[in-house]
């Protein structure tokens, strides 16, 4: 049994929102990294990577070959507890296409297992804009719920309320002598950005200027991912890599 | 112990059958007016016998000269060469690259007066490409060089001829080797030389150490666990002992803190009173600090220089040039400069802070007079009131000839990765033999051949449960049944990776170059390069934060790509660089040492009486515990509980085990909320009062401190911990699963990188046994986390642990209270961290709803 840290916070401490709004609807990030839309019964997650060890494997460096089972254990966990009626991958879910239809028998049954009763959508990614028909689930370019564009990388223009993956984003903040990075979701209350959700995906701070035209800044807040909870942390607070 | 009573070795007093040396020798010595040493005739004589030699000579002792003679005359007495020689004669492998190119230097006089038709030279990684191609068709006599370069060597089908007929092998500085990594790697070199060339002699040259015969045990093979023959110890007649003295201060000695800041008046006096002074600090940052500080003291503009690994080579070649040169008044240095280089007359040693271990201190103080009949020199300041004790124990110890030299440990299985893929590059091998082979190292000698599997399956295919990367492997099976690599641009792959010093990733230090002027500047990368630093400490700072480095204030102004962009600061309380960098344990002599020196009354009156007061306070206010005791105070203050335990078993395995006891004192409902280490003791407050949970028995004390806090504890903790993430990063790179980053190539490194923190996860996550983690944990655990230690300070104490419930802090907890908020919250407690930020904000937005 694992125990929980010394929480440093006196248990009087004021309760941490838990959900924020884009565009009227009501999201709510979970601390393993996947999103939850209650309304829609919907979670999505973002940049899974599956088989990236693999595909470093094949270039000579032989990296443990465990990440896409672990990727999706903690999807599995996050699935059973949630239990929505539909999962959106944003695309990246495999590390290349091609590594989609090799995936070991026992990881195919568990991502099978986990698409049992519910609707599964792949969008497209630029590590893996063809996927076969074997992973299941249906693939599709870009998906619009509810008026919210969901696709991988963010559109140039900002019009609509969208949801994105591609760029990882971390968020990093310096405090009491510490400095803390971690994975985020992103958002300005119109665009959200979700964090890799991928045992073996790296991240981009949030500050970089691949981010520069995506946010209005001033409403930026991160959601950083803690052990237990995430935690908003306002735009202004963080710094650069 | 069944092993060293096999091995046999004879500790013989110097007892030399010859009298005196051959022609052209003889004559040499006697035209310096130099009669041979007893040791260099008995080493001659072991040597021309066939034998493996161990000589422990101090410093001038003419330790270098008895290595080399027996080569020298054998190679003298050859006749002369029809043909160039296509195999090496002698090798000599010093831990620094700059040592083997002193040693040449100083070796070519006597050959050229002598005019021996010798040809000896370097190798190292400054060695220019094509000269190191040719050394491996046309090598030299005597080939000086470093254990990477070897193992390169050994990495081409060219071994076979480069070492066939070598005669001798020279491990200079053998110490400072043996019992660590490149220790391991130079273990298997020689195994492997050996095998191309069965005849040839090792020889060993050693600062006095605690275990000798471990060090001999290193020179032999070894089969069934023991030596397959002997090794001659060698004891070189000591020389005068060192005049070692601790500093005298009138003013207030610190209760805390490493910057012996108090004492700088008395450090610039003695510095004048002397021509060349090597000041020794523990870490860079001391280093930066006391540099710094000597020249706003240096009315006189003494010539005093900076020396240690960060900064720029350029810099330290200057200020090495102008040492020899005779140039500079003092040197402020850290271990770089610990190691048997001969850099002038240096007349006084200024070890300032602790000096951590008694043999650290010997070599350091054998740094200052290089002439037998004249006493080293030496001053210790201490930076703070403990210190004082480590330095009294310290100076005993000296005075004693106690040494405290880390005992050999089995070798690391990330460096016998790096070797198996080595073997591999030169030809196919065949693998009962290279098991023979590699088992015949020392560190190895207790490797078993399922061990060796493992290691071997990990080189060829991850060597993981889920075998599924047989088409990827890097090793594959031939017809005859050898495995040969896969593929060539393996090899390249391992000779870029070779070597067993893994940095930890540094950033250049870049000042700025402003352009334009007022607000609007921009800010140009691009000027002179001050050094470099760790990434961990750049990534520690925010933007403005200021620093010192090459003895400067410097402001953090952001990162371009590998470069730490800085400009010049003119704050007076700069946030130094991190305490960590080239920091070392105390050892558990010295502690040992100083405990008992505690607990004896009698003893306190060699100490300034500032310290034998404040002992004597903490006698009556609370309790000085005997040697063999561990005392624990509890006491309130402010608003918080505060547990002071006083482990004496240094700042690592404190840290660890404040880690420990704080996840147990959360399920005792002590409600702990942070912990704090030094070398002596631990403090751990929270909001729980702990003096009455021990009364009433909701707290047992022998409990908390059970040595089953190693085990399921221990398990989680590690489960997220940033050391051993650290550690991991080191194994990983070692054994060659993932890539050193190479200067210039971080750019495209960056997409074909994934970070060694998440393939730690995953692996432990599912193959927790696998070989890497084991690799891992054995470091982490006599290194960074010092669990090795804990566990046998668990054990010491077991049934001694003595309580002191009071009304405020005690006397000998003051040291330790102070570095509350001085060190940096341990990087564990993120989340915590987090969710303050986070409320804050809430707080604050509520305050602003309230105000509208």
């Amino acid at each position: 049994m694992l125990h929980a840290k010394p929480d440093l916070m006196p248990e009087t401490a004021p309760t941490l929102r838990t959900h924020f709004e884009m565009a009227g609807h009501t999201l709510e990030p979970l601390a393993a990294g996947a999103l939850y839309w209650q309304a829609e019964d919907t979670l999505l997650v973002a940049d899974l990577h599956l088989e990236k060890g693999a595909a470093f494997a094949a270039l000579g460096m032989l990296l443990p070959p465990y990440d896409t089972r672990s990727t999706l254990s903690r999807l599995g966990k996050i699935i059973a507890a949630v239990d929505p009626a539909r999962v959106i991958a944003l695309g990246d879910s495999f590390h290349r296409s091609e590594c989609a239809d090799h995936l070991v028998a026992d990881d195919l049954a568990s991502l099978t297992d986990l698409q049992k009763g519910r609707d599964w959508y792949w969008i497209c990614g630029n590590h893996d804009p063809h996927l076969p028909g074997s992973i299941g689930g249906t693939v599709c370019a870009t998906l619009t719920l509810s008026g919210v564009t969901l696709r991988h990388e963010p559109s140039d223009d900002a019009s609509g309320p969208e949801i994105v993956g591609h760029l990882h984003p971390v968020a990093r903040i310096a405090r009491r002598g510490a400095v803390i990075r971690r994975r985020c979701f992103a958002t300005d209350g119109n665009r959200l950005v979700m964090p890799a959700f991928g045992a073996y995906a790296g991240g981009l701070n949030v500050l970089h200027e691949a981010f520069q035209p995506l946010f209005r800044w001033h409403r930026l807040e991160a959601w950083m991912m803690g052990r237990h909870a995430v935690y908003p942390v306002l735009g202004s607070l963080l710094i650069p890599d | 112990m069944g092993a060293r009573r096999k091995l046999a070795i004879e500790e013989q007093d110097v007892a030399p059958s010859r009298a005196s040396l051959p022609e052209p020798f003889a004559g040499w010595f006697a035209g310096r007016g130099w009669h041979p040493r007893a040791h260099q005739l008995a080493l001659l004589d072991t040597v021309t016998a066939g034998r493996d030699a161990l000589l422990i000579a101090p410093t001038g002792g003419g330790k270098t000269l008895a290595g080399f003679l027996p080569s020298l005359i054998d190679l003298a007495a050859q006749p002369p060469k029809r043909s160039p020689a296509r195999s090496i004669h002698t090798l000599y492998v010093s831990p620094l690259k700059a040592l083997a190119t002193d040693i040449a230097r100083n070796l070519t006089a006597p050959v050229a007066e002598m005019g021996l038709p010798i040809q000896l030279e370097t190798r190292t990684g400054d060695t220019p490409q094509s000269r190191r191609a040719r050394q491996r068709v046309l090598p030299p006599d005597i080939l000086l060089t470093t254990p990477e370069q070897i193992a390169l060597m050994l990495s081409h089908k060219s071994a076979e001829e480069l070492f066939g007929q070598l005669k001798c092998v020279i491990l200079d500085e053998l110490h400072a080797l043996a019992t660590s990594k490149r220790g391991d790697l130079l273990a298997l070199d020689l195994a492997r030389l050996r095998t191309l060339s069965p005849e040839l002699t090792a020889i060993g040259l050693s600062a006095t150490v605690a275990r000798p015969f471990e060090l001999a045990a290193f020179l032999v093979p070894h089969k069934g666990q023991a030596a397959t023959r002997l090794a001659e110890i060698v004891t070189a007649e000591g020389g005068i002992k060192a005049d070692i003295t601790i500093l005298k201060s009138n003013a207030d000695l610190p209760w805390a803190g490493h910057s012996a800041r108090y004492a700088l008046p008395e450090m610039y006096e003695a510095i004048k009173a002397h021509n060349m002074s090597l000041m020794f600090v523990n870490t860079r940052s001391q280093a930066e600090m006391l540099f710094h500080e000597l020249w706003r003291y240096n009315d006189d503009n003494l010539p005093i220089a900076l020396h240690h690994g960060s900064l720029d080579v350029g810099q330290r070649r200057k200020v090495e040039a102008a040492m020899v040169a005779g140039k500079l008044r003092a040197v402020v240095c850290t271990s770089t400069l610990d190691l048997g280089i001969d850099w002038g007359d240096v007349d006084l040693v200024i070890n300032v802070g602790a000096p951590k271990g008694a043999s650290r201190l010997s070599q350091r103080i054998g740094r200052a007079n290089h002439r037998l009949d004249e006493p080293s020199k030496a001053l210790l300041v201490p930076a703070n009131r403990f210190e004082v004790m480590e330095c009294q124990a310290a100076l005993e110890a000296a005075a004693e000839g106690a040494q405290d030299t880390p005992p050999s440990r089995p070798g690391a299985l990330d460096v016998l990765a790096q070797h198996i893929l080595g073997m591999a590059c030169a030809e196919p091998f065949d693998s009962d033999r290279l098991y023979r082979e590699v088992v015949s190292a020392a560190p190895y000698q207790g490797l078993t051949r399922e061990g060796f599997d493992q290691v071997l399956a990990f080189v060829a295919t991850g060597g993981y449960a889920l075998s599924n990367y047989e088409r990827y492997a890097k090793l594959k099976k031939t017809k005859e049944g050898t495995h040969r690599v896969a593929h060539p641009r393996l090899a390249q792959a391992y000779r870029l990776n070779v070597g067993t010093i893994v940095e930890a990733p540094m950033l250049r230090v870049r000042l700025a170059r402003l352009k334009g002027s007022g607000k609007t500047s921009g800010m140009v990368a691009g000027g002179r390069v001050l050094g470099e630093v760790e990434e961990y400490f750049i990534e520690q700072l925010a933007p403005g934060d200021t620093f010192v480095f090459a003895g400067e204030v410097l402001r953090f102004e952001g990162l371009r790509e590998m470069d730490a962009i800085v400009t010049r600061a003119h704050a007076t309380d700069p946030k130094v660089p991190a305490y960590e960098g080239g920091k070392f344990p105390l050892s558990t002599y010295l502690a040992d040492r100083v405990r008992h020196m505690l607990a004896q009354r009698g003893a306190w009156s060699k100490l300034p009486e500032q310290v034998s007061d404040w002992l004597r306070i903490q006698a009556d206010f609370s309790v000085v515990p005997s040697a063999d005791e561990m005392l624990i105070e509890t006491f309130p203050r402010g608003q918080r509980h505060y547990f002071v335990c006083y482990p004496f078993e240094g700042r690592l395995a404190h840290q660890s085990l404040g880690m420990l006891l704080t996840r147990r004192l959360e399920r005792a409902h002590a409600a702990p909320l942070g912990f704090v280490a030094n070398e002596y003791a631990l403090a751990i407050w929270g909001l729980n009062d702990m003096s009455a949970m021990i009364r009433e028995g909701r707290l047992e004390l022998a409990q908390l401190f059970d040595e089953d806090m190693l085990g399921d504890d221990l398990d989680a903790w590690l489960a997220e911990s940033n050391l051993m993430k650290r550690s991991f990063r080191v194994c990983a790179i070692i054994s060659g699963l993932i890539e050193r980053r190479h200067p210039g190539q971080e750019k495209t490194g960056r997409q074909m990188t994934v970070s060694s923190d998440l393939i730690y996860d995953v692996l432990r996550q599912h193959e927790p046994d696998h070989i890497l983690l084991k690799a891992a944990f054995a470091d982490a655990a006599t290194g960074l986390i010092d669990l090795g230690r804990l566990g046998q300070f668990l054990k010491r104490i077991g049934g001694r642990i003595r309580h002191s419930a009071l009304s405020h802090v005690s006397p000998l907890a003051v040291p330790v209270m102070l570095e509350i908020g001085r060190e940096s919250v341990p990087s564990d407690v993120g989340d915590a961290l987090l969710r303050e930020t986070a409320e804050e904000l809430i707080a604050e937005a509520m305050g602003e709803h309230a105000a509208r």
